[in-house]
């Protein structure tokens, strides 16, 4: 007989969830019965610390996570001119601030555009605006998954963007979610829901940053909805302190004829996952995941991208790219699922890295499952190091060893910084890649000159 | 003004690989060398190791340029003393444009020389001088180094270097048999209209159709890794007509 192992870390949490409850008893009881049911998945579930049987789980150890303490609650202040420096800003951008989990009307920076109501998602919940009672947990939350779970268990504030039927907004929305400096370690859920009505056009920016240098866990969860004929261009910038545990989920449904298209810049954290999800609910709906991780020392990144094709006539693309140096760590785990009725779907999948360590490592596994038969299908991975030739040719046109590297590293990069299109969120990350090279190369010893 | 004495060379890491078995060479300023061998003679390793590169191990012999040893230098540090070694393919590039490569190849030389580096505006004046002087399409140039080019666009590209660069020693590597002519032709338009009296050339071919073009002032007949006889333009000719078993029974060389 064996004794089944309790849920890992479920106590962790459970204090803070019971005065949690306490303290939202006056939520909505739709709210209140979505928050329960998710506490009870997760502490069916507990972290996943278990790898062993699960695809999931099986390159990422979890127990670093699960031996950390994290207090929940625990809110500071951040600074305007803090804001403008730690992540990309532009001052006509409209801006959603959200300061350890909670909305800031000080430093959030709107200027009512029409057609867009953008702002506090605890107000949008609390006035019943649109459908966040629907929509609110219906893409992510409910399911069998534990970030997601304990995430809703604590869903509160965030932000919340609605953009009206046929809204063609011409500046970028922007959403940062802040962690204010602070000692201890905190847990946060930064939640965000975007529903883009029908015909509308939007692109939105998710940004976050920490300005504490001590361990945070956050679980953010996003949920977007995708009206008929609307395009959405999401850009995700992730740059946690490297301490830190990031875990983000995103869940887009997609209605007909519909674009949506995803660009990531993952740098952050010590261990983190950018998690993403597409759901092509209609002929016509197209989408494009694609994005750039750079690893150091012993991060750990993870990218955990699928879309299912529900419907004929749809294109899905998965893109990624990844520099890995020193002693670190990634995972690349492409799905794309289309379901026996979707016929004429096009499908690709491609995840390309660089090496520049012995000590470095990749696990890049790009998967089809596909029921239909009529279906364009490609998918690679690949995994290198700098190229010897390259070097050279470099070298003989009078380029030092460091600075050719440098050179073939941002050349590397540079396709995916050019999806980057907002001038401002284009700089920023450019900047950052930069500075991010010599940090890269320091940590490099796949190619000495002897 | 390069000097070669008794070189021997082999594959880094790998033992009784000596390709080059003592190469004795002397090139003068102002003067184009032409050397020609069979497959596996060792041209384009003579080549590769002139310029330093690093999978190579030089276990005798030495490497002069105007009387100093470059033999313990990096290739850049050669690229800084004036040498050039162009390409037969040169690497495709993604995501590095021709223009910010060469501003970094230039300022390195500067650096390295302790000059001024060149401004941006007067490099883009020289830069847009030589696209024009080379003909490549300006286009071209604006895109990712060499990624995409046809065979001719990345030859023109490398004598846009070498006039950008202005080398005093380039090295030619043009070992493979099936450069066409229209790339024959590109450098060997590189090579005339930049030589100079101040400049030399070494340029290493498998067929005497690029001397068509280029007319040298020595020819060195390379087998098995040693030069085994030297003259001058005629003796291209008689290699082409005669082909290299002459020398090869003379080596004993099984090529």
């Amino acid at each position: 007989m064996t004794l089944a192992t309790p849920p890992t870390a479920v106590d962790k949490f459970s204090t803070e969830y019971e005065s949690f409850v306490v303290e939202n008893s006056s939520s909505p009881d739709w709210l209140k019965a979505v928050r329960q049911q998710a506490w009870s998945t997760f502490s069916e579930l507990g972290l996943p610390t278990k790898r062993r049987g699960t695809e999931l789980w099986k390159y990422t150890n979890l127990q670093p996570l699960a031996d950390a303490d994290f207090a929940y609650g625990v809110t500071g202040s951040v600074s305007l001119d803090q804001m403008k420096v730690v992540g990309p800003w532009d001052d006509a951008f409209d801006t959603v601030v959200v300061v350890d989990g909670e909305f800031s009307v000080e430093l959030s920076n709107l200027h009512g555009s029409t057609g867009l109501d953008a702002g506090s998602l605890a107000e949008a919940i609390a006035a019943g605006t649109g459908s966040v009672e629907s929509q609110l947990a219906s893409l992510a939350g409910r399911e069998k998954y534990a970030f997601t779970a304990l995430s809703t268990a604590f869903v509160d504030d965030g932000a919340y963007v609605r953009i009206a039927d046929g809204t063609q907004l011409e500046q970028p929305v922007h959403v940062v979610f802040v962690t204010s400096d602070a000692a201890e370690n905190r847990a946060s859920y930064p939640r965000l829901l975007v529903d883009a009505g029908a015909g509308s056009s939007v692109v939105l920016i998710e940004t976050y940053v920490n300005l504490a240098e001590s361990a945070q866990f956050a679980a953010p969860v996003v949920e977007m909805f995708a009206g008929d004929g609307s395009s959405v261009r999401h850009y995700r910038v992730q740059m946690e302190n490297e301490s830190s545990f990031h875990f983000g989920t995103t869940r887009v449904a997609q209605m007909g004829n519909t674009d949506f298209t995803s660009t990531s810049f993952a740098v952050g954290a010590s261990i983190a996952r950018n998690d993403i999800h597409t759901l092509l609910d209609a002929p016509g709906a197209n989408c494009t995941l694609h994005g750039l991780y750079m690893t150091n020392g012993e991060q750990q990144q993870d990218q955990e991208i699928s879309t299912t094709h529900a419907k004929p006539g749809c294109s899905s693309g998965q893109f990624y790219k990844g520099i890995l140096s020193g002693k670190s760590h990634a995972v690349f785990s492409g799905k794309v699922v289309v379901e026996r009725d979707a016929q004429k779907s096009d499908a690709t999948q491609k995840d390309l890295n660089l090496l520049l360590s012995r000590g470095a490592e990749i696990d890049a596994k790009p998967s089809l499952e596909i029921y239909a038969d009529d279906v364009t299908a490609a998918h690679g991975a690949t995994a290198g190091h700098v190229d010897r030739d390259t070097l050279f040719y470099l070298q003989s046109r009078g380029v030092d060893e460091e600075a050719a590297k440098a050179i073939l590293i941002r050349g590397f990069a540079e396709e995916m910084l050019n999806e980057f299109k907002p001038p401002a969120l284009h700089e920023f990350v450019e900047k950052i890649t930069d500075e991010r090279i010599p940090i890269l190369l320091a940590e490099s010893d796949t190619i000495g000159t002897a | 003004m390069l000097e070669i004495k008794n070189l021997h060379a082999s594959v880094l890491d790998i033992d009784d690989s000596e390709i080059l078995t003592g190469i004795d060479m002397k090139v003068n300023k102002g003067e184009v060398h032409a050397i020609m061998g069979p497959n596996g003679s060792g041209k384009s390793t003579l080549a590769n190791v002139l310029m330093g590169r690093f999978d190579y191990l030089v276990s005798e012999g030495d490497i002069t340029l105007d009387g100093e040893s470059i033999i313990e230098l990096r290739p850049d540090q050669r690229a800084h003393l004036g040498m050039f070694l162009a390409f037969q393919y040169p690497a495709e590039i993604p995501g590095v444009r021709p223009w910010q490569f060469l501003k970094t190849a230039l300022d390195s030389k500067a650096e390295s020389r302790g000059e001024d580096k060149m401004s941006v505006r007067n490099f883009s004046k020289l830069f847009d001088e030589k696209v024009e002087a080379v003909g490549i399409n300006p286009n071209l140039v604006k895109r990712s180094l060499n990624e995409g080019f046809s065979g001719g666009e990345k030859k023109r590209n490398e004598m846009l270097q070498l006039e950008v660069l202005q080398p005093s020693l380039a090295i030619l590597d043009e070992t493979d048999s099936g450069l066409d002519v229209d790339a024959l032709r590109i450098v060997a338009e590189g090579v005339n209209s930049m030589r100079s009296p101040a400049r030399s050339f070494i340029v290493v071919t498998h067929y005497q159709r690029l001397l068509n073009y280029i007319t040298p002032d020595v020819v060195h007949i390379l087998v098995a890794g040693k030069i085994v006889k030297t003259g001058g333009p005629e003796l291209a000719l008689e290699v082409e007509k005669d082909g290299y078993n002459e020398y090869l029974s003379a080596t004993g060389a099984n090529v």
